[in-house]
């Protein structure tokens, strides 16, 4: 448990250098729902092709590691209807809201947006909600 | 070479995710959990990643043009409207519920089962059918 955090700062910090780089050199805002939903729903036009190379790399290398190293399971929960629920919430909520963790938290909340300020906490407030009512109804 | 910059980018993402024991839904639905045993990693990760992009931002301010890329990006809208509050109550909702948000669904999707695949496949098609259902709800801002 006492590891956790710096694992997580170490993680972080590439994160927000993944975050930077694209920034920097291709002048766009690495958001993982802005890149896969503007591919699903044919808003991406020219960038269509190094936005399929984001998601490839971020598919592909946590499986290429998964082939040399043990890989922390992701303790998803095996209920589908659950599961396909909360994948419609997320994404009709993250296009809807123009953004998720990595586009509002991470890239606009550097840069002190306040729309970015407002969803973030907007966001956090609905999960802790929803996790504080399904402990008590005890789900989850 | 944008590409290469591109896939490079995003595995840097994915191996961040994976490092910071964000693609583990309990760690995530940990930190969500406020008032029982609360985790606080989350708020490290996000606070490690913003860090590089303070940096980042101030540089950009100081460029007219990305390296490989336009013009950096500005922001679409400023007001605080109600798709981006609808928006993110819904995506914090199904976060809860599932642990999951769109770049740890992606990262793990070799690892994270039938399960996964399920989230991803109902992001996606979510994420497909929102601008036409967006339109017909909210009237154009």
């Amino acid at each position: 448990m006492e590891v956790a955090w710096m694992y997580g700062i170490i993680g972080g910090l590439m994160i927000g250098c993944a975050a930077g780089v694209y920034l920097l050199i291709n002048g766009r805002i690495m958001g993982a729902s802005g890149i896969a939903g503007s591919l699903v729903d044919g808003t991406a036009k020219s960038a269509r092709v190094e936005r399929i190379a984001f998601l490839l790399g971020l598919m592909g290398v946590p499986a290429l590691a998964s082939l040399f190293v043990a890989i922390p399971t992701t303790h998803v929960t095996s209920n589908l209807p659950l599961l396909i629920v909360a994948g419609i919430m997320v994404g009709f909520g993250t296009r809807l809201g123009s953004g998720c963790t990595s586009g509002h938290g991470v890239c606009g909340m550097s840069r002190f947006s306040v729309r970015s300020i407002v969803a973030t906490c907007v966001y956090i407030g609905a999960g802790v909600l929803v996790i504080v009512a399904a402990r008590r109804m005890g789900v989850l | 070479m944008r590409v290469l910059v591109s896939l490079f980018c995003g595995g840097l993402f994915g191996a961040g995710l994976v490092i910071s024991g964000m693609t583990n839904t309990l760690r995530v639905q940990g930190f969500l959990d406020l008032f029982g045993m609360w985790d606080p990693t989350l708020m490290f990760v996000m606070g490690g990643a913003i860090v590089p992009m303070l940096f980042a931002w101030q540089i950009a301010a100081r460029r007219k043009l990305s390296v490989l890329g336009g013009a950096f990006p500005v922001p679409h809208r400023t007001i605080i409207d109600k798709r981006l509050v609808v928006g993110s109550i819904l995506f914090g909702m199904g976060w809860g519920l599932s642990g999951f948000c769109p770049g740890p669904a992606f990262a793990s999707l070799s690892f994270s089962g039938a399960s996964g695949l399920v989230f991803v496949v109902s992001m996606l098609i979510a994420m497909f059918a929102t601008k036409p259902l967006s339109d017909r709800l909210f009237k154009q801002q």
